[in-house]
């Protein structure tokens, strides 16, 4: 009996150390590595927090880690790193007063760009450029010049 | 109708040259800190000279405080390091010294060459709590009221200006509250 609880304790001995550096848990890395791609480094600010390698960010990886072993999910790790650096850290700022700018910016500019082109297009088909199927402009002055040379052709005279 | 269409490009001009402007004049290293208005994040740390004895957040309670992120390492820290030390002497503010993934014997070495101007310094050696304080660039220095809330944070080195323009004002108002 005695023998078998030491055997056992020994492999228990063996084994322990092996569990505590199993944390290399593939699905978890892969996690991690897309949580990361999603967070900005402060000191090198344009690399994500996965391509940094300030030692601030390898902290903060730690921290992350830390934070994903204790079954925290992807929004509560990022609301800890928002608390403390501010909405900097995220490379999607949510959509909120200040950041309305940000985000539908671009798309008032495109707008604002479709009206100047509709308002063009609108002028210029009045002006009848650019339609095959209206008359040129100067229609009347080339039916008038036809109109002309013929009766010059015509005219018995010649 | 036609100025307009001469005026318009001369207007978005203006407008980005006025971003543009502004931008010049902007650190795009400094990045607000949410924590301002926001109570100090708690910390119990041993001190530097004195490894037995800790110093906790709870303990400045009442009292207007600097908090000074610095290191053995941090060039910029030199360069602030003796407006914090003529602080010091004239008996303004208490100022804490948080060492910042330090050793503690290159600390006190550092503090022994370029003097000591903290009450206190306390050692934070895995930077635990330096990320719960929003630190990403040391030096970096909070005014901390005496309800224990954050109200003002410098980032990088303390400069004459920042110290007597913003820092030295706000502790006064502070300290009448």
């Amino acid at each position: 009996m005695k023998r078998i609880l030491l055997t056992s304790l020994l492999s228990a001995a063996l084994v322990l150390p092996a569990a505590a550096f199993a944390q290399s848990d593939p699905a978890l890395d892969a996690r991690l590595k897309k949580l990361e791609e999603e967070l900005r480094c402060l000191v090198c600010q344009n690399q994500s927090l996965a391509d940094s390698s300030a030692p601030l960010a390898e902290d903060l990886r730690r921290e992350v880690r830390g934070l994903a072993v204790q079954g925290k999910n992807d929004e509560q790790i990022k609301e800890y790193l928002v608390a403390r650096y501010g909405d900097f850290v995220l490379y999607n700022p949510p959509v909120k007063g200040i950041t309305w700018l940000l985000w539908f910016g671009p798309f008032v500019l495109l707008a604002g760009g479709g009206v100047i082109w509709w308002m063009v297009l609108r002028r210029r088909g009045r002006k009848g450029y650019d339609d095959d199927d209206a008359p040129p402009p100067n229609a009347k002055a080339v039916a008038a010049g036809v109109e002309k040379a013929r009766a010059l052709l015509d005219d018995p005279r010649a | 109708m036609k100025t307009l269409r001469l005026l318009l490009p001369l207007a978005v001009f203006l407008i980005i040259v006025a971003f543009l402007w502004v931008g010049l004049y902007r650190d795009p290293r400094e990045v607000p800190s949410p924590l301002v208005d926001k109570p100090a994040p708690a910390f119990t740390l041993a001190q530097l000279h004195e490894p037995g004895k800790k110093l906790s957040t709870d303990d400045m309670k009442g009292q207007v405080w600097l908090l000074n992120v610095w290191a053995s390492w941090c060039v910029s820290c030199r360069v602030e390091h003796p407006l914090l030390v003529e602080l010091a002497r004239a008996n303004v503010v208490p100022v804490i010294g948080l060492n910042y993934k330090d050793r503690n014997e290159l600390g006190k070495q550092w503090l022994a060459q370029n003097g000591d101007p903290y009450k206190i310094s306390v050692v934070d050696a895995d930077g635990r709590v330096g990320i719960d304080w929003g630190v990403y660039g040391v030096p970096e220095t909070f005014v901390i009221d005496k309800n224990g809330m954050i109200r003002y944070k410098q980032i990088g080195p303390i400069t004459t200006e920042a110290l007597e323009q913003k820092i030295l004002p706000l502790i006064r108002q502070l300290q009448k509250a």
